[in-house]
């Protein structure tokens, strides 16, 4: 249990904008130990007497275990509804209910004596559990490279984070107001054959983790891909999140995203199938449905 | 400047002044507070919060015979003061859950309504003729009201034959110290006949109320949210109807124990459910908001009780009716 999630009456320490996002640090104690790279936390939005019902949940940026007031957590997140829009706009000191460390977080490279080369892709905000991962990468001697990109220069996150960690940053934008105009998908070869790439990070899109997965797939490369799907708990109980993944038993099952993942390995991941239940699943409807 | 922050400890749960004990028709609960089938798994996610044996019982996820995965996603929509689900009783099958989820219920010291669903009258008998002596199983509940089934016309709770046929079936499969208790939809015209056709087919209890059928569309595909077109509505805002058809059963059937639940998200939910009848409370969709909320909802019920002069559960059941 002492590494399992807690649940920590947090409160704000800051919220600051950073380009279209919004930069959001709380204090909760103990879970900045618990943290590894590519875990996420649950936060309750609204206040004590909101109607937001459900949680939600964002990959942690940082989190510092020794901060001035306190373990604190930050998170970046995007204003898509409600939810992140009460959170967005939130003073010192609200209380902000926090559930995590959650999710199964990136495996990091066994093999420490060898330089790993590792090159990490960030879509969006999505990039954001990706430094804390770079560090502990380059803590184990690898060689770090990153590919940033987002619909246009104001939706890049963490570009500096990057410079300031990796051997390269290559960064793309769809309208060319930052960076090589085009997909990740399209320097990522590039950026591989460059690094020798052993091993790929993701999180982002579900269409840019596809695509990058096929693009480390031409070079023998594993992706890890850290998902994005709506979620209601958090915590493995409301079974929301599933998605296809093939098991080691070559067997396909909606599996949670939030307990079995975030992070998948690409190639097991049924992109193609994802927010359906492909033909063949486990328990999956033989006739009629269900 | 200064933060004090605490990290959220599971509150006391017995408050020795209140007599908490809870029945369930043969069964005794030493706390009236259970989880709502559907919302804790198979207690094992929610006892990294909580010792599971705090509570009254766990009620697990409804099981039926095979494997399933359920519907396609999204399987969710947020709405005021709830949400959708459209999950499609996914699950590993009956032989997963007694190989694993029930041995790891008792192991833990947790009290287990198992909760069953099936597409037949015959896939319920199965089912409880497979739970039969199964350790640590306290009682049955028979999903009969799940609203996300292909084929509305499937929805037992929604015709008093049906519901009658299943409860039944599973009565005369279960062992007679296991009270099997009904779990009802409120989405029917008449809910005191569907609850009376169970009774008289051998439930011993009624769990009320499942989620009501529900449906949103999204204003940018113009298209329904949810894979599943349709899907349940639970949450705070179905809460009233939780309070009417509990209100209205425990009128028509007052020595039958119900165990209560939709909406419930605090002591005074709780309690709520508690005067209009309900012998025990599960807590549901609030664990999606804070996963302690069953032992949350416990303490608060304890003062809520207390405030109000009892000092005994039993003597707040169904007390509105006695006003």
């Amino acid at each position: 249990m002492s590494d399992g999630p807690l649940q920590v009456a947090g409160q704000v320490l800051s919220t600051k904008r950073v380009g279209a996002y919004h930069h959001l640090t709380l204090v909760a104690p103990g879970i900045a130990e618990r943290t590894r790279p590519g875990h996420f936390v649950a936060l309750a939005t609204g206040g004590p007497d909101s109607g937001l019902t459900l949680r939600r949940a964002f990959s942690i940026y940082k989190v510092d275990t020794r901060g001035v007031y306190g373990g604190t957590v930050e998170v970046v997140l995007a204003v898509h509804g409600a939810g992140t829009a009460w959170l967005a706009v939130q003073h010192p000191h609200t209380p902000v209910d926090v559930v995590g460390p959650l999710g199964r977080p990136f495996s990091l490279p066994k093999d420490t004596q060898r330089g790993v080369s590792a090159t990490l892709v960030g879509g969006g905000y999505g990039s954001a559990p990706l430094f804390a991962l770079a560090e502990a990468l380059r803590s184990r001697g690898c060689r770090v490279d990153f590919v940033l990109g987002a619909a246009s220069a104001d939706r890049l996150f963490g570009v500096l984070d990057a410079k300031r960690m990796a051997s390269t940053v290559a960064v793309t934008t769809d309208d060319g107001t930052a960076g090589t105009r085009g997909r990740v998908t399209d320097v990522l070869p590039e950026v591989m054959a460059a690094a020798h790439s052993d091993v790929v990070y993701a999180c982002g899109p579900m269409a840019m983790l596809q695509a990058v997965t096929a693009v480390a797939a031409r070079r023998g490369v594993v992706a890890q891909c850290a998902v994005e799907e709506s979620m209601a708990c958090g915590i493995g109980v409301c079974m929301t999140c599933v998605l296809p993944v093939v098991g080691d038993d070559g067997q396909t099952r909606m599996v949670r995203s939030c307990v079995d993942g975030p992070v998948f390995p690409g190639d097991r991941v049924r992109w193609d199938d994802v927010g359906t239940v492909p033909a063949g699943t486990v328990g999956a409807p033989v006739a009629g449905g269900h | 400047m200064s933060f004090h922050v605490r990290t959220v400890e599971p509150p006391r749960v017995e408050a020795p002044h209140i007599d908490l004990t809870a029945r369930l028709g043969d069964v005794v609960l030493p706390n009236p507070v259970l989880t709502a089938s559907g919302c804790a798994a198979a207690g094992r996610e929610l006892a990294q919060f909580f010792d599971v044996a705090d509570l009254g019982a766990v009620v697990t996820k409804s099981i039926m015979l095979a494997a399933r995965s359920g519907r396609a996603t999204p399987r969710m929509a947020e709405t005021a003061s709830g949400m959708l689900n459209s999950i499609g009783l996914q699950g590993p099958g009956i032989d997963a859950f007694l190989e694993h989820d029930l041995p790891w219920l008792h192991e833990h010291g947790a009290r287990t309504v198992v909760s069953i669903a099936g597409g037949s009258v015959e896939e319920y008998a199965e089912l409880a003729r497979r739970l039969r002596g199964a350790p640590g199983m306290l009682a049955l509940e028979v999903n009969i009201s799940c609203p996300n089934v292909e084929n509305r016309g499937l929805v037992f709770a929604c015709d008093p034959d049906a519901a009658a046929a299943v409860v039944g079936a599973v009565r005369r499969h279960t062992a007679p110290a296991v009270p099997v208790l009904a779990k009802l939809s409120p989405d029917v015209t008449d809910i005191v006949s569907i609850a009376r056709a169970c009774v008289d087919a051998g439930a011993d209890g009624l769990s009320m109320i499942n989620t009501l059928l529900g449906m949103a569309l999204d204003l940018d595909t113009m298209r329904p949210v949810l894979a599943g077109v349709t899907g349940g509505l639970s949450g705070r805002a179905i809460k009233p109807v939780a309070v009417r058809c509990i209100w209205q059963v425990h009128a028509a059937l007052p020595q039958v124990p119900i165990l209560g639940m939709g909406g419930v998200a605090s002591g005074r939910d709780a309690v709520e459910l508690v005067l209009a009848g309900a012998s025990a409370v599960s807590v549901g969709t609030a664990i999606f908001h804070d996963p302690s909320a069953p032992v949350r909802v416990l303490a608060e019920l304890t003062e809520v009780l207390d405030a109000r002069g009892f000092t005994t559960l039993a003597d707040a059941v169904g007390h509105a009716h006695r006003q």
